[in-house]
């Protein structure tokens, strides 16, 4: 992939596969936004609302402040970063060094299940985008 | 910058940058006052309790088409406290343009040119030139003059901040809106120009 230019297949391609591996199974918005705080892709389960540009941006200020925590503790990254609240969870997974997978998700999705469908997704990304 | 060919746009990050207490995020609250109509969404901010820019605020602004693409600027302020560097720089992570905001107040001086020598090594840290970059001055409270407090010349801000930069400067106050808008549509129209020169 051109770093910030994505064509339209790649994009088809991202979109289906969070669809497939997502919001099939329940999450109820998923987002790749890069580490700049743009939204590269968006889908949902067409109930939620979210405003995804602020969200974005503050999803990639939030993971850029949680590498910086890494580093001044000695850790090369947090790998799993998630926020739990009453009705809706986040989750954020690194794809590489410039794109992250944001997804909001309600109880009737366990946390072990998104992991598992999210690095499912991850490595989808990857092969679309040739990324390593 | 980001640009989805599927869905025909564009995103672009503006950076409001400059010493604390300069107005950074006054000039925000204008746009976002002035443009309601065009923005829809709230803007974002993350403030301490007393009211300071503690990471960020970020205000979308939809700017319409341009050659069929659906521009979207995406305007960002820093904390502009010398402490907060840390997270200064994770905000101009990805940025395209920038607004100096510089405070015009005769105390702020140095304040100014240390602001403006702290984001020309910030922006080193991602690669980027100073001298490169789309830049707008923009000398803020000049307001105050009216009301007896010491605003320095602009002279003396020209020679202080732009005498090697020689890009664009506004006399602007962000608390009246004067030159605010202005300020806004020439960093819109040189990181535009400059995102077109990008894709040549």
């Amino acid at each position: 992939m051109n770093y910030g230019i994505v064509s339209e297949h790649q994009l088809e391609e991202i979109e289906r596969a969070i669809q497939e591996e997502l919001i099939a199974n329940g999450v109820a918005c998923a987002m790749l936004i890069d580490t700049a705080g743009n939204t590269i892709a968006k889908c949902d389960n067409g109930k939620s609302s979210y405003d995804t540009y602020a969200f974005a941006a503050l999803a990639a200020g939030n993971f850029a402040a949680m590498d910086s925590m890494a580093s001044l503790v000695g850790e090369q990254e947090f790998s799993l970063l998630y926020h739990k609240g009453e009705n809706e969870s986040i989750h954020f997974s690194k794809v590489d060094d410039e794109l992250i997978l944001v997804s909001i998700f309600g109880k009737g999705v366990s946390l072990g299940f998104l992991r598992l469908r999210a690095a499912e997704l991850i490595d989808r990304i990857k092969k679309v985008c040739n990324l390593k | 910058m980001f640009i989805d060919l599927k869905n025909k746009e564009i995103q672009v990050k503006i950076v409001y940058y400059g010493p604390g207490r300069g107005g950074k995020t006054t000039n925000l609250e204008y746009l976002n006052e002035k443009f309601r109509h065009r923005i829809k969404t709230e803007m974002v901010s993350l403030k301490t309790q007393g009211d300071r820019t503690l990471f960020f605020d970020f205000l979308p602004v939809g700017l319409g088409e341009i050659k069929g693409y659906d521009v979207r600027i995406q305007l960002y302020t820093v904390p502009g406290q010398v402490k907060y560097n840390a997270t200064r720089k994770l905000v101009l992570k990805g940025v395209d343009g920038v607004v100096f905001v510089a405070d015009a107040m005769q105390e702020q001086r140095q304040k100014n040119v240390e602001s403006l020598n702290n984001l020309h090594e910030n922006l080193q840290n991602y690669h980027l030139n100073i001298f490169d970059i789309p830049l707008v001055l923009q000398y803020n409270k000049m307001d105050l003059r009216a009301s007896g407090v010491p605003v320095l010349p602009v002279g003396v801000l020209q020679k202080d901040l732009n005498s090697r930069l020689r890009v664009p400067a506004f006399e602007a106050s962000a608390v009246t809106g004067t030159n605010v808008v202005q300020t806004l549509k020439r960093i819109i129209s040189l990181t535009m120009s400059s995102v077109q020169e990008k894709l040549i």
